[in-house]
């Protein structure tokens, strides 16, 4: 133990001060403890409902029949997992490319914005389920239809959150820049683009979890034609076969797999920002 | 020192009104001396951050001419010191008084010797590393001094830059920055609405008057640099703070007659 260490536990602390350190303590704790003991009740309620009410498995299996259904599936879930991922991580570096792409068109003249940025709100209010039948008859190929559909859901919050980064740089940081002779690609690399990263990232993080949505909603409208063969199309296959084990199994991937994005997605943002934005200096504390 | 004869700058009859039909200044006239330390003192709303950002080219003038002596004057040769320090948030110390640089061009190991000599004039060799969030409010200040300096411009324009610290650290700061100027011999035009500031720093004060912004009268600082600390507690540092005080105090006056009928427009 260092020296500080000790002089720590020998300092007297008057009893508020002890009490706000324990407090913090068990905040810290209950942060992820809480949260698991709640889960663990409901499934084990969950179980118990099931058999005390006799509830057949086709309607509601035990969690203990899903997961060993999880298990024995796993092959056609596992593979199934890896359509709907591959179309959800694809949407999302296109809508990466083309929300910061975009962006970047409009912060170089606000004629281009007021032109277009109308056309993409309407892009997003309207329901993608709404747009997807048009899609279908349009597009031939199974992938870029998925990717499209994905597309257009994940890619406004992008587009929107990076805009309003690009442009929320300090007035004097910019005529600092102008003083400097900066170009406007300068300017753009220097200046804009790092100003704008908590603002993009923010954007990313919604975007990571709607190209999930976008994935398999598209999976779901195209999977009614039997086409699809990612998780969506097994839930309703086993919709149809009333093979509830096999539903639940999908749907808990699906569940599992938008947060592992959201995570991953934090964690860069984390990374990126931890040393200089105030976002990321709360986490840590 | 450097030679205060040649003049470095002339501003002939600036006006400058905005499109909101305020007229921030009117028929100013100034010359600024090679190597002179000059304050632009006055109450707020007298057009001296417009007068500086006019002389920086970030403005332009509806009336008058700002006339270079040695034109043309390149990029280098302005460096700028805002109120705020101005910081790349996400960029080190380091990297932040690199940037001027690497604007033009210069690669981050080129860079190296100048941007070390001017982070030890200015106390931060140790915090190249170090970003902005983990410096106090002073030293963020020097970083934004430094990265003025390292251009080596001929002239730095200063926009109240200490306005915003505490007194401690702000007097830590004229002091260096005054070391600084004799050192390099630069021209400063420093902005601020501190009586006892711009008598401890300058050579000249041009105390302005407001609404609209006009140059009221200039007071010259007679006493000799260098100015230590305890210029600041000698009776003549006193004598010459009343006499600019007075100066200010009528310029406001001079304000005041017409201050009602143009409040109305908001500032």
């Amino acid at each position: 133990m260092s020296a500080i260490d000790q002089h720590v536990k020998t300092t007297p602390v008057d009893p508020d001060e002890a009490r706000r350190v324990r407090l913090r303590k068990l905040e810290r704790t209950g942060s992820w403890l809480l949260p698991l003991i709640i889960m663990i009740a409901a499934i084990a309620l969950w179980d118990r409902i099931c058999v005390w009410n006799g509830i057949p498995q086709y309607i509601l299996p035990r969690p203990g029949v899903v997961l060993t259904t999880m298990i024995e599936d796993a092959g056609l879930l596992f593979s199934s997992l890896l359509v709907t991922l591959r179309i959800t991580l694809l949407s999302l570096a296109l809508a990466v490319i083309g929300g910061v792409g975009l962006s970047v068109l409009f912060t170089q003249s606000r004629f281009i914005e007021m032109s277009l940025f109308p056309f993409a709100i309407v892009l997003q209010v309207t329901p993608i389920v709404a747009i997807f039948p048009l899609i279908n008859i349009y597009v031939d190929d199974q992938t870029t239809k998925l990717l499209l559909c994905a597309w257009i859901v994940a890619f406004f919050p992008i587009l929107s959150n990076t805009t309003l980064g690009l442009n929320s740089v300090d007035r004097n940081l910019i005529d600092y820049f102008k003083l400097n002779g900066a170009s406007r690609w300068q300017t753009l690399w220097h200046l804009r683009l790092p100003a704008a990263m908590p603002y993009f990232l923010g954007g990313l993080k919604i975007a990571g979890g709607l190209a999930l949505i976008g994935a398999v909603v598209a999976e779901f409208v195209a999977g009614t034609a039997g086409q699809s063969s990612g998780l969506a199309s097994r839930i309703i296959e086993a919709g149809y076969r009333l093979n509830a084990p096999r539903l639940f199994a999908a749907l808990i991937l699906i569940s599992l797999t938008g947060i592992i994005i959201f995570l991953l997605l934090s964690w860069i943002s984390h990374l990126a920002l931890h040393r200089w934005h105030e976002s990321a200096l709360k986490q840590e504390q | 020192m450097p030679d205060r004869k040649s003049p470095f700058l002339i501003l002939q009859s600036i006006g400058k009104t905005f499109a909101s039909g305020v007229t921030a200044l009117e028929n100013v006239n100034l010359t600024v001396n090679e190597g002179d330390f000059m304050s632009l003192l006055g109450p707020s709303g007298c057009g001296k951050s417009t007068a500086l950002r006019i002389i920086a080219g970030l403005s332009s003038p509806t009336s008058g001419v700002v006339d270079w002596r040695r034109a043309p004057l390149k990029q280098n040769d302005i460096g700028f010191v805002f109120q705020e320090p101005t910081l790349l948030p996400w960029a080190s110390v380091y990297d932040n008084v690199w940037m001027p640089l690497r604007l033009r061009g210069v690669s981050r190991k080129d860079a190296e010797p100048q941007i070390a000599e001017v982070l030890e004039r200015v106390h931060l060799t140790g915090f190249e590393n170090a970003v902005p969030r983990e410096l106090s409010g002073g030293m963020k200040m020097r970083v934004s001094i430094a990265r003025g300096l390292v251009t080596r411009p001929r002239i730095l324009l200063m926009d109240e830059p200490f306005a915003a610290l505490d007194e401690i650290t702000r007097f830590k700061l004229n002091n260096d920055l005054l070391e600084l100027w004799q050192a390099r011999g630069f021209t400063v035009i420093f902005v601020t609405h501190s009586v006892f500031e711009s008598v401890f720093l300058s050579n000249r004060i041009t105390v302005m008057a407001a609404r609209p912004g006009r140059v009221y009268k200039e007071v010259a600082v007679d006493a000799p640099y260098p100015r230590a600390q305890s210029f600041r507690t000698s009776p003549e540092y006193a004598a010459l703070c009343r006499n600019t005080s007075d100066v200010l105090v009528e310029a406001i006056n001079a304000t005041a007659e017409d201050l009602e009928a143009v409040d109305h427009v908001g500032h």
